[in-house]
């Protein structure tokens, strides 16, 4: 309890003092994060959209792997990404292990899935609700998906942020792919669990603290500027 | 005008797991007048106006467009039972098809907001389309199809479960656009409503067209047991 208070203050202090260190760190958790959360963004509302309006032969297959790709584990992902961009790896003459580029990348890894199954949720409802007025527009296949992520931006909204949620505490595929360096690929989570071992509680919970509040943060940045939970809007 | 017309149906049927739909259903059509689709629930009215525009599944027979089936779905709209309203304002659901046909988005706006005055809605131009009451969603609806002037325009059942007044303000819609030459195919269980506009009616029955001709003569001397006992008002299975 008194390591409870004590990081509370702790993380008081850090954040009044305008900390350079924890600045840095911060900074380049939401960097990483927010990168990786507009890569994946990307990638997985289209996909979500396909998977939503076309019909193909292994498509429930398609969408059960993506589903169960939900809970990825993230050591299991970085572990993989290691060994692709390792020197010996297929990736290995880019260069990008242990840089924030292979922390953006293990964490789209993490989160496309579960970007792409929540938004799939949402944008297969409005499907069934649009289909029969697109189809008599005779709108094409990409007219339908931009029709849908548009009218469905709200939700995706949900699905995006849960993304950011999911990447921004990931700890354990960026631990490995960024190697947690000091000003390099140093970032909240990995610094929580580097001074968890070194038995600085305090401080741990500090840093847990000050991500919290950046996640409450963006989270509602991102619900102001999307004008969700307004009167008369979707 | 792409030059839908002659229309030609000839044994047109659709299933859905195994079981007809509707069919085999012949009928030519020179696209003069308002086409009503006669007939009590369940006979397949719905189901041919679906087949007529593509929504549904040909599986025998053949329906020819002068213009042929490509061309012709592009001169063609489509306004359902339960409007289906886009999540966007009225003016964006208006706009819509325009932006789909690549009109430019200031040009759309102005279209919009000339059809939302025809039809009532100017002043709820910016809100969302899913506040407006059964009626106003349904003319809305309309106007949404009208916008593009297809050269022929299907309702199903449009004015179901609404009041007089409503009904009366979409009859009034479609009166007007009849006479700019829009051609209509509605389907109606609404005898008023079929009286007050067909001028052809096709008469449905167990998913096939039991009786068709001009709307005088078949309100006034109809040729089938069935489609007699349908105007008085009988139970007819």
């Amino acid at each position: 309890m008194v390591d409870l208070w004590q990081g509370l203050s702790q993380a008081f202090w850090l954040v009044v003092t305008l900390d350079a260190e924890l600045a840095e760190i911060a900074l380049r958790s939401l960097s990483v994060t927010l990168t990786a959360l507009a890569l994946g963004c990307v990638i997985a509302m289209p996909l979500a959209a396909l998977l939503a309006v076309r019909r193909f032969r292994w498509r429930r297959s398609v969408i059960a792997v993506l589903n169960a790709l939900m809970g990825l584990p993230p050591v299991v992902v970085g572990l993989v990404v290691y060994v692709m961009l390792s020197r010996s790896g297929p990736f290995g003459v880019f260069g990008l292990l242990f840089t924030p580029t292979a922390m953006i990348i293990a964490q789209m890894i993490v989160i496309v899935p579960l970007m792409a199954s929540i938004a799939h949720q949402s944008l297969r409802e409005l499907w069934a609700e649009y289909h029969d007025l697109l189809i008599s527009m005779n709108v094409t296949q990409s007219q339908k998906v931009r029709t849908l992520l548009w009218d469905a931006r709200r939700a995706l909204l949900t699905a995006a942020l849960a993304g950011f949620g999911r990447g921004i505490g990931e700890v354990g595929a960026i631990m490995i792919v960024g190697g947690n360096i000091d000003h390099v690929t140093r970032v909240l989570t990995t610094a929580i669990a580097l001074e968890t071992g070194k038995g600085e509680f305090a401080l741990a919970l500090a840093l847990g603290f000050v991500l919290i509040a950046l996640t409450i943060l963006v989270n509602l940045l991102i619900h102001w500027l999307g004008q969700t939970e307004r009167e008369g809007r979707w | 005008m792409s030059g839908l017309f002659p229309l030609s149906v000839t044994g047109a049927a659709t299933r859905r797991r195994g079981k007809r739909l509707v069919g085999p259903v012949d009928f030519d059509w020179d696209g003069q007048g308002t086409q009503v689709v006669l007939g009590p629930n369940g006979s397949g009215k719905t189901t041919l106006l679906r087949l007529l525009h593509g929504i549904a599944r040909l599986h025998e027979g053949e329906i020819s467009w002068a213009c042929g089936t490509a061309a012709a779905r592009n001169a063609q709209a489509f306004v359902f039972q339960r409007p289906v309203m886009l999540r966007r304002t009225v003016g964006e659901n208006l706009a819509y098809p325009l932006t789909l046909r690549g009109v430019a988005r200031a040009e759309a706006r102005g279209l919009a907001e000339g059809w939302a005055d025809r039809v009532g809605l100017a002043e709820m131009i910016d809100r969302p389309a899913s506040v407006l009451s059964g009626g106003e969603q349904q003319k809305l609806a309309i106007a949404r199809a009208l916008i593009v002037e297809p050269e022929l325009v299907f309702l199903d059942e449009p004015s179901a479960s609404l009041d007089g007044r409503a009904t009366r303000e979409i009859e009034a819609i479609l009166s007007d656009a009849v006479e700019g030459g829009t051609r209509v195919v509605l389907a109606t269980h609404d005898m008023g409503q079929a009286r007050r506009l067909a001028s052809r009616v096709v008469f449905m029955l167990h998913g096939r067209v039991h009786e068709t001709g001009p709307a005088h003569r078949f309100f006034d001397a109809p040729e089938t047991a069935e489609a007699r006992a349908f105007l008085k008002g009988d139970i007819v299975e």
